[in-house]
């Protein structure tokens, strides 16, 4: 179920809305830089970083390995480590 | 375009968003036992509750022509207290013959806890003991992914457990994929910041397809837009996509999934 839209139309619709959003984060960048205070210690901040260089990759599906990227670590052990039932209906 | 909206929490909104849902051609909505701003503290608060959404919605949304139907639970987010949720889940098969009761939901983790797992797993028990459907929340932000995993290993782990009869609800980038892939049906949640934009989900009907795939408001008592779901129809002919395949996500999908509880009596307008 591909988008039907040509890549350069897609960019004539969508131009001014990614412009505007761009323009978003680079405002609260600069409003970040502006208050008082660090941020190098900051987990957080590092993480915006992180998904800010993310965005400049090639490769696809950037919207979710940034979801990913802002995500807790799923440990599939989890159920053993919690105590929870035994699987089949437990 | 008739739709449905699959997810909404209609005690929360007023009488005119009835009145304005109706008017954007929503023809019914399907509303989650859900958390209330604030922890119940007996369950006879949650039978009131429940007598609320099998009575009263119903007659409420009736006044503009629209159909209700909801579902029964206690939420993730009052999971913590085990009692009290034995105790709601004791109750809920008082409820569960009314008309209008399409299943369990949203059942769900939330902070992802030893607790809220336990209240999740005896909810399936009662489901699948009574035959019924499941609706299931998935956690916020951070939470989502590792919540959501977990939530497909407690039903992957459940032989008894038909997965064409459970909808897991605000999936996003990241967890569409295993959740769809599992043979589960998946639904889209638009909220105006938090979970997906209507943008963002027509991507992932473009990316996944519209099978097993609904999109709903979740409109609730916080910030919500009870008429996303048009947004979403807006931006799909935007792009171009036929009416069949906007249909079938925002109607046909909601009709084939409800339409397995045999309580689900839908009159097309």
């Amino acid at each position: 179920m591909p988008s039907n839209r040509p890549a350069p139309q897609v960019l004539d619709e969508e131009f001014l809305i990614i412009r505007a959003k761009v323009l978003e984060v680079a405002a609260a960048l600069d409003r970040l830089d502006r208050g008082a205070g660090e941020l190098a210690a900051e987990p957080r901040h590092a993480k915006l970083r992180q998904a800010i260089e993310l965005l400049l990759d090639d490769q696809p599906g950037r919207a979710e390995r940034l979801q990913l990227l802002f995500s807790r670590e799923y440990e599939p052990d989890w159920r053993a480590a919690m105590g929870v039932g035994r699987e089949d209906g437990e | 375009m008739d739709y449905i909206d699959p997810h909404i929490h209609m005690v929360s909104r007023t009488t005119d968003d009835y009145r304005t849902l109706a008017q954007m051609g929503c023809v019914a909505v399907s509303e989650p036992a859900f958390w209330a701003g604030y922890d119940r503290g007996s369950v006879d608060g949650f039978r009131d509750y429940f007598e609320q959404l099998t009575g009263f919605e119903p007659k409420r949304a009736g006044w503009y022509g629209l159909q209700h139907y909801t579902w029964l639970c206690i939420n993730a987010k009052e999971a913590e207290d085990v009692a009290l949720s034995r105790e709601v889940i004791a109750m809920i098969p008082e409820f569960l013959g009314r008309p209008g009761v399409l299943g369990i939901g949203e059942i769900g983790l939330n902070k992802n806890t030893r607790n809220e797992a336990t209240v999740f797993l005896e909810h399936v028990d009662l489901a699948t003991r009574t035959d019924e459907l499941i609706l299931i929340h998935t956690p916020h932000l951070e939470d989502k992914h590792q919540g959501t995993r977990m939530i497909l290993d407690m039903l992957t782990g459940d032989s008894r457990i038909n997965r064409g009869r459970v909808l897991i609800d605000h999936v996003e980038e990241h967890t569409i994929r295993p959740v769809r892939e599992a043979g589960f049906w998946a639904g889209m949640t638009l909220y105006p910041t938090s979970k997906c934009t209507p943008e963002r989900a027509c991507d992932m009907v473009e990316m996944y397809g519209p099978d097993q795939l609904m999109v709903n408001s979740a409109g609730d008592w916080g910030p919500s837009k009870p008429t996303a779901v048009p947004d979403f129809i807006l931006e799909m002919r935007r792009r171009g996509h036929e009416e069949s395949l906007i249909r079938r996500v925002v109607y046909e999908n909601p009709l084939e999934f409800f339409g397995q509880c045999e309580r689900f009596e839908f009159t097309p307008r």
